[in-house]
């Protein structure tokens, strides 16, 4: 059994702690937040020791994992004090508020060498693994250009002041929405290591950016579009889309359908010339507890597996996430 | 409970397997109107039970429906709540209390929890029943035979051990309601053994259950096992699986199982919701015949 406890009991925190509490292999030890409306339900429900203290619940409750789910403003100075302790760690993203800091907890999690990853969980989705796979056996030729979008409703409206509309507590749409869809071109294509041009937008926030369009050069040479609006209600929900476009073809690909256009017929098997249609069930194998979406369970399973040596700590660990953190930074200075 | 139930996901833009499949829905349901003739599309093909979200724009379709009562008097309506979507923003925003502060009507927090006390269980309890008397607003006067929870919160409440919300749910539902509790989840054999455990006889539940395994968290055969060896009322849903299979196959699929008291499904147009329903009856017949034979 892996014991893990978690920091942070808001939306993502609350959904962690459910998967964990469904995992065969977890036993939940601790759970610490501020709001005593979620720790005295939690206490009396899911019998878990509760804390307001995170130290003191590391130090009593000796956990081998610890999830942070707080805001971004928090996770450095938390992180490096788990890693300090010797504990593995699974936070959310983005990873830190600046690469600077970033940086300091990839080396110190290398040196301690303790399982890191981040909660970026496109990665455990299907038709994006298969878009990765694709571009991996070159199946569109020569890619010369990719468009990155994500669209959702979260800012609709002028609102209250929180920490998400606060860029000194990692508030905004850069960091909040536009950072998925970086992480998800820094993964599929190449990692972002220069930005030509960008535009921050203020829709209905007054202190932080409601939408993000850039021009972004990869390392491996290749340009694109990352265009990001979290105050878009014609959406339902966050929806994160990528096009790939080459030399032999094309990729349209969303969380639920992948479109790839062949120019001719194609080496990959369950593929044909012209367009092919693909659903997420052709590629999500079922998860053992369903919460919310197959890829908020794997990645927790990827991460418990990872604790006890089953996988490597190969898919967002906090390396890849630096990356992220760097393309935002080089974005942010870009814009001003 | 009918055998078929006609369910609302296509109306709201909800869609599993396409994003640009939902943006049309979206489009084509823009008006109350558009919804209603789909409605009266399903009751022509005889299905009388309409399943929905406690959506902003089910208040409509109900005060449409109680406008007519003589058209709709056959007409039920089981609603799944919460609509998750709505807290879920604003939970984002807010945090948990927040948004419990902003949603559960009254002055339950500002009378009560001014000075940090503790909570107790009938803390949690009453504002789960301020919450179902919230969302059952719109449905006064209908008929809601069984009112269902929906998979994120039933799911939420599996992981985190909290049985005794589940279990407060069903008895509210039934003391205030005179209703019966449904359960939508995407772990059914996990809750089939949280509710039996319980002491909940006989419980609805409603689960994603195909051909393709979609959705059947723990494998299509724990599933069907389960299905086999325990008493409950069993909902499938998602009966098509994506589109993997042909809807003539995945219906064959759904029919053949045992302890499936009815078949929910959702469809945009008359010749869909016509073929659908055929499929059932059909292979309900074909069923019913063998039994006799045997």
């Amino acid at each position: 059994m892996v014991k893990v406890a978690v920091i942070g009991a808001g939306k993502m925190g609350i959904s962690h702690i459910s998967i964990l509490g469904a995992h065969p292999d977890v036993d939940l030890v601790g759970i610490c937040d501020t709001s005593k409306m979620v720790t005295d339900f939690l206490q009396k429900y899911s019998k878990i020791d509760c804390y307001s203290d995170y130290k003191k619940m590391i130090s009593e409750t000796r956990p081998d994992a610890v999830f942070v789910a707080v805001p971004t403003k928090f996770h450095y100075a938390m992180i490096r004090d788990i890693l300090t302790e010797g504990i593995h760690v699974f936070g959310e993203k983005p990873l830190c508020l600046s690469p600077e800091e970033g940086k300091e907890l990839v080396a110190l999690a290398e040196k301690k060498k303790l399982i890191n990853q981040v909660g970026y969980h496109n990665k455990f989705i299907g038709t994006f693994r298969e878009v990765k796979r694709l571009l991996n056996e070159q199946a569109i030729g020569e890619v010369y250009h990719f468009t990155a979008e994500a669209y959702g409703p979260v800012v609709t409206m002028k609102k209250k002041a929180t920490w998400r509309s606060d860029p000194k507590e990692g508030g905004g749409c850069l960091l909040d929405y536009a950072s998925h869809v970086i992480d998800l071109v820094n993964d599929t294509l190449s990692p972002v290591q220069k930005v030509r041009s960008s535009l921050l937008k203020s829709i209905y926030s007054d202190n932080v950016e409601d939408s993000v369009y850039s021009l972004l050069e990869l390392k491996n040479g290749l340009s694109g579009v990352l265009q990001v609006n979290w105050s878009d209600d014609t959406y339902r929900k966050m929806s994160t889309s990528i096009t790939i476009q080459g030399t032999k073809g094309k990729i349209i690909s969303d969380a639920n359908e992948l479109k790839v256009f062949f120019r001719e017929e194609p080496n990959q098997e369950g593929y044909e010339k012209g367009w092919n249609v693909k659903n997420i069930t052709d590629f999500q194998e079922n998860v053992d507890f369903y919460l919310r979406g197959e890829e908020y369970s794997a990645q927790i399973d990827y991460f418990i597996d990872a604790v006890q040596g089953k996988v490597p700590n190969s898919i967002n660990n906090f390396q890849s996430a630096w990356l992220t953190d760097n393309a935002i930074s080089l974005i942010r200075a870009n814009a001003n | 409970m009918e055998r078929i139930l006609f369910g609302d996901n296509q109306f709201f833009a909800v869609n599993h397997i396409s994003d640009e499949k939902s943006r049309a829905q979206a489009m084509k349901f823009k008006s109350d109107e558009a919804i209603m003739k789909v409605l009266d599309d399903a009751i022509d093909c005889g299905i009388h039970t309409f399943m929905c979200t406690t959506h902003d724009r089910i208040a409509h379709i109900c005060d449409i429906i109680r406008a007519n009562p003589e058209k709709y008097k056959h007409f039920k309506i089981f609603p799944c709540m919460p609509y998750a979507h709505k807290y879920a923003n604003a939970v984002t925003e807010l945090g948990i209390s927040g948004t419990l502060k902003q949603y559960v009507p009254g002055n339950f927090f500002g009378s009560l929890f001014k000075g940090g006390m503790a909570y107790l269980s009938k803390d949690y309890e009453s504002i789960m029943e301020l919450m179902i008397d919230a969302e059952m607003k719109m449905f006064r006067g209908l008929e809601t035979p069984v009112i269902f929870l929906q998979n994120v919160i039933t799911d939420l409440l599996i992981g985190l051990k909290a049985t005794e919300i589940l279990v407060a749910f069903h008895d509210y539902i039934k003391k205030k309601y005179n209703a019966e509790a449904g359960f939508i989840t995407m772990n059914m054999s996990r809750l089939v053994n949280i509710l039996e455990e319980a002491g909940v006889k006989n419980p609805i539940i409603c689960a994603s259950i195909n051909k393709a395994g979609f959705r059947m968290s723990g494998g299509k055969e724990a599933y069907e096992e389960c299905l086999r060896t325990h008493e409950f009322r069993a909902v499938a849903m998602q009966v098509l699986g994506g589109g993997a299979i042909s809807p003539k196959e995945a219906i064959e699929y759904v029919c053949e199982l045992p302890n499936i008291a009815s078949i929910l499904f959702g469809a945009s147009s008359k010749g869909n919701i016509e073929s659908t329903a055929s499929y059932i009856r059909h292979f309900d017949a074909l069923k019913k015949q063998a039994a006799a034979i045997v």
